[in-house]
């Protein structure tokens, strides 16, 4: 017989929150509804595992998307925050079109990425890092641009293969698909007012 | 007919042989393309991960723009997938989220600027192409089957799914693309992976998996005999194409495998130049593939590249040691 632990124990071994201050189930379920437009129906999944077996990124969850329902179900906020589950999400939209219950999955990884990243869990850099990088050139241009974003990335978090990357991007450059200078719109300053009042009218995470 | 056109980044960038093949067949399909000015990016995968409501507007902005600039014409056209699924998604989900579409707008006012949902219509160019033009006029006009080049048809994920329009019969076995390629005269290969994923941003995350998906699609088409892929977006056609080396010197593979945009066959298929089309941007060259149905792709001349000697330095003679003798 397993003797029992002081800290109340989960699935994967990580120390439960207290259970002092446990989150309101239907708050939780409201909150989700929230931040993904459409209709989520979290509250339907029936734990089949479609979602998780048809992931092309399986191997690198933590979590495959029926646990993290399960764990949102249960309460386990922190579990599902800490995950790096939404971050390895192509959107390759295969979980959201094999959904019996055609709950939005895709759409529930953007919002769960948004409410970690605005809590400040940036627990997986890279993915993070790539997607502040891309937002600050469209806030500041409007237009992304490509040789920027690599670049500033790869300074970052160097590639793997640091040769074959800078063969691809003098590859690229040979061939004309790749500028030097971004584009910047005409409207950089309405697009700049038009996502500040849209910041200020996010609901607040 | 008609089109409001929105390119996005990668088409006036990375996939400018998209829009050069794009510009170059739409008067023969009786296309009109007019670009959306001062279109702002989509935001891609990445602004949605870090906003909600910013990465609507942002999309939004580009919404109101087109019903602003709308004369004749009802849809915008995208042709990257990314681009499109973005547009049509927002202008699906302002109408449908009373609450979203009333911040939205709220935030595109701070602009001078509104967006009524249902104004306007969002369609890929794939979409049209098959859905509204149909594969068979597509047929009447090719001037110069391309018989004998076997092609594979690889549609990628956001132009089928998760089809917010429901334009698509359905999302995992489509006929859009097979249908275009037996209207080139070119003969279809079948190609079980072809709705999979190519890795989207995972080369910048981890090299690991994106290896790993990219593997998977250049050696099934491979193995499938194709001579080479097409497809409907540009991070699809860049992962294959531009990764290929980096994926075989991981794997220790040595596959060739070129892959075009739908729109550069057809094209072909129309008699013009490769030129023309920006047949010869792609890494992974596609000119031994097009050379079977005899289309000659100018390789650029390697200007960059440094002559080589008539003679090299004499070298000392090795001793055979594993010579015939011994």
């Amino acid at each position: 017989m397993v003797p029992s632990s002081p800290v109340p124990q989960n699935s994967i071994g990580k120390a439960s929150p207290p259970p002092s201050t446990p989150p309101p189930q239907a708050s939780i379920l409201d909150f989700f509804r929230a931040i993904s437009p459409g209709l989520p129906q979290i509250e339907f999944c029936i734990q089949c595992g479609s979602c998780g077996g048809s992931c092309p990124a399986a191997t690198l969850l933590d979590h495959t998307p029926r646990r993290l329902f399960a764990l949102i179900r249960a309460g386990e906020i922190e579990e599902v925050l800490q995950s790096n589950t939404p971050w390895y999400c192509v959107s390759c939209y295969f979980c959201m079109v094999r959904c019996p219950q055609e709950i939005h999955i895709t759409d529930l990884m953007y919002g769960l990425k948004t409410l970690a990243y605005q809590r400040g869990y940036t627990h997986n850099n890279k993915a993070t890092h790539l997607s502040t990088t891309f937002a600050g050139y469209i806030e500041r241009n409007g237009r992304a641009f490509e040789l920027g974003i690599a670049s500033r990335h790869y300074l970052r978090h160097p590639p793997a293969d640091l040769i074959e990357t800078a063969r691809m991007g003098a590859g690229m450059f040979f061939k004309g698909r790749l500028k030097l200078v971004p584009e910047k719109i005409k409207g950089v300053a309405q697009l700049q007012k038009i996502l500040g009042r849209a910041k200020e009218l996010e609901t607040p995470l | 007919m008609k089109y409001l056109f929105y390119p996005g980044c990668s088409l006036h960038s990375t996939s400018s042989a998209y829009l050069d093949s794009l510009y170059a067949i739409q008067e023969k399909l009786g296309f009109e393309f007019a670009e959306v000015e001062d279109w702002n990016c989509c935001g891609a995968n990445e602004y949605v991960a870090l906003h909600r409501i910013p990465a609507y507007a942002l999309i939004a902005r580009n919404l109101a723009l087109a019903e602003q600039q709308q004369n004749g014409a009802q849809t915008l056209v995208a042709a990257c997938s990314a681009c499109y699924l973005n547009l049509a998604k927002t202008a699906k989900y302002m109408g449908t989220d009373k609450e979203l579409n009333a911040r939205v707008n709220d935030a595109l006012a701070a602009g001078g600027m509104h967006y009524t949902p249902g104004s306007v219509e969002v369609r890929h160019i794939l979409d049209l192409m098959c859905n509204k033009l149909g594969a068979c006029k597509v047929k009447k006009l090719v001037e110069r089957p391309l018989t004998g080049l076997r092609v594979a048809p690889y549609y990628g994920c956001m132009v089928l799914r998760p089809d917010p329009d429901k334009r698509w019969r359905d999302p995992e076995s489509p006929t859009a693309l097979e249908d275009l390629i037996l209207a080139t005269g070119a003969e279809l290969v079948e190609f079980p992976l072809r709705t999979h994923c190519c890795s989207g941003h995972m080369p910048q995350i981890n090299t690991e998996t994106s290896m790993e998906l990219i593997r998977r699609l250049v050696e099934g088409a491979v193995k499938s005999g194709a001579d080479l892929l097409i497809t409907t977006c540009p991070l699809c056609q860049l992962n294959i194409d531009g990764y290929q080396h980096e994926m075989n010197k991981y794997f220790k593979t040595n596959y060739a495998m070129p892959i075009l945009f739908f729109t550069q066959l057809i094209g072909l298929a129309f008699g013009l130049s490769p030129e023309s089309l920006g047949v010869g941007k792609e890494i992974t060259s596609a000119a031994p593939a097009l050379a079977r149905i005899g289309v000659k792709v100018e390789t650029e001349p390697a200007a960059h590249k440094r002559p080589p000697k008539e003679q090299g330095l004499p070298m000392p003679r090795m001793p055979e040691i594993y010579g015939e003798d011994l």
